[in-house]
């Protein structure tokens, strides 16, 4: 998957955990937090829909790089680079 | 009718918000029910397939944002709909209220297995590899959860809980709320009874394993008490919420009173697991009598429990034509004929369907009834037609559930 296939996942999960939100101007460079209404137990969602989507497991030690869309894309780009977009 | 409390221990109703598959707030529901109208449906639900079920179409996202609603339960949405309607009923200034002297206690007959079986099926699809099980899970299937979640939305921060009584569950709210204010542990009390059995496919299928589960080619014809022809039980869901408060304070903020809790009792058959028993289940109705100091002649309408089981409704009969045989006032009716069995909603349902006979006069009657089974005959029985003109100062409200848990609870005219 591309860098923006995978955003795209991103934006997908989001648009399923957050669905009151807006998510059209979403700033990559921005943590999700100071954006929208985001808790832990939606920070594991995410892990789980990735686990759930792509077989993709993230350890908990890793969890702040998904503080924002660009450090997500980065941390997953690696992992995901040979995963074909479902 | 004169209360028998002291006036602390006066408990009055003072606001109702309701969900039930054939209304969303009490003036629909009771014209539902004065109409003739019920609210079964077609429906159908994984393993199982087409059945029927009662249906509730309440608005969700009224007092829930979509996030709320995907992270909680069906019970949760119903109870959060249920008790903010209640709040906005009873006229109480809720801006102004100490939240921590409001207590949130409601009947559910099971909770928890909606959010398993549907977590079991999702892992299901990735040969049951626990590890996508859903973080959300337990603190979807604790049982406090539909009460907890009524606190969470309206921050509350008094006690909650919820109360498991099989299908007795909605007067055991109802029951544990006056207790609760009578022993001074709240100051308002929103309590009453909730269900989302209808998406727990397991329901369904038990009943059906047990020969007890309705099917008619007409949905609405499909749950019949007291019918000659009845198949047994048509699941359904709902909630009825209640505001209770002490009588003094409902009267000193000059609320409207829709009735005061005059008694109840609880009791147990202690003799099957889910046959009835008419010697316990009269026990409690004369408990009830005896407690509120009224005879079986002061009650104007006896709401029965019968879910339309062949043996369910002859043992209620029997039991209730040991207490009120030679009562020549009171009208006996049927709300599950509209409703279906709405589980831990099923008597704080029926008891909103009923109460309003207070202000108009009118017994809502037992559909479905069209060959009387003889067993099921009793003096009083409201048949298809409502009755008018009666002057009703007391209900007795019957439920009772599985394990021979029983339940009555008079509510009388203030």
């Amino acid at each position: 998957m591309t860098r923006d296939d995978i955003r795209d996942e991103i934006l997908d999960i989001l648009g399923d955990i957050a669905p009151d939100e807006d998510l059209s101007d979403l700033k990559d460079d921005q943590s999700f937090r100071e954006q929208m209404e985001l808790d832990s137990m939606d920070f594991l969602d995410i892990v789980m829909e990735l686990r759930k989507r792509y077989r993709v497991q993230i350890p908990e030690d890793d969890y702040v790089e998904l503080a924002s869309m660009n450090s997500t894309v980065n941390y997953l780009e690696p992992l995901m680079k040979d995963t074909v977009k479902a | 009718m004169t209360s028998q409390a002291s006036p602390t221990d006066r408990i009055v109703i003072t606001g109702i918000g309701l969900t039930s598959p054939n209304g969303n707030n009490l003036a629909d529901y009771r014209d539902a029910l004065l109409n003739g109208r019920s609210g079964v449906r077609d429906y159908e639900i994984r393993y199982v397939g087409k059945t029927l079920a009662g249906v509730c179409d309440f608005d969700e996202l009224k007092y829930q944002k979509r996030k709320e609603v995907r992270r909680g339960t069906r019970a949760g949405s119903v109870s959060i709909y249920c008790a903010n309607e209640a709040i906005t009923d009873s006229g109480v200034d809720w801006a102004n209220v100490n939240r921590q002297r409001v207590g949130v206690y409601l009947g559910v007959t099971e909770h928890g297995n909606v959010e398993t079986e549907n977590e079991i099926n999702e892992i299901k699809a990735y040969d049951y590899d626990t590890s996508v099980w859903s973080h959300h899970h337990n603190p979807r299937t604790v049982a406090n959860n539909p009460a907890g979640e009524v606190t969470l939305n309206l921050g509350i921060t008094g006690p909650h809980y919820t109360i498991g009584a099989a299908c007795a569950a909605g007067n055991a709210g109802m029951i544990q709320g006056a207790q609760m204010l009578r022993l001074g542990e709240c100051d308002l009390a929103v309590c009453g009874g909730v269900s989302e059995s209808i998406h727990t496919f397991g329901i369904f299928a038990g009943f059906a394993s047990q020969g007890a589960l309705a099917s008619n080619a007409d949905p609405t014809k499909a749950s019949r008490p007291f019918d000659k022809n009845r198949n047994g039980i048509v699941v359904s869901e709902g909630g009825a919420i209640y505001i209770l408060e002490r009588y003094q304070d409902a009267a000193a903020r000059g609320a409207r009173i829709y009735g005061e809790i005059a008694g109840y009792a609880m009791n147990s058959d202690a003799s099957d697991f889910v046959l009835p028993n008419p010697d316990e289940q009269s026990r409690c109705m004369r408990m009830a009598l005896e407690r509120a100091g009224m005879n079986a002649g002061d009650i104007g309408i006896l709401s029965t429990h019968a879910t339309a089981t062949p043996s369910g409704d002859i043992q209620e009969c029997e039991a209730v034509r040991r207490v009120f045989g030679q009562s020549t006032t009171t009208a006996i009716n049927n709300t599950k004929s509209f409703i279906g069995h709405a589980m831990g909603a099923a008597g704080s349902l029926e008891l909103a369907g009923n109460l309003l006979s207070f202000v108009d006069g009118v017994v809502h009657p037992t559909i479905n009834v069209d060959d009387l089974d003889p067993e099921c005959e009793l003096p009083g029985l409201v048949l298809n037609e409502s009755l008018e003109g009666r002057d009703v100062k007391a209900i007795l409200n019957n439920s009772f559930g599985m394990l021979g848990i029983n339940s009555a609870l008079i509510v009388t005219k203030v």
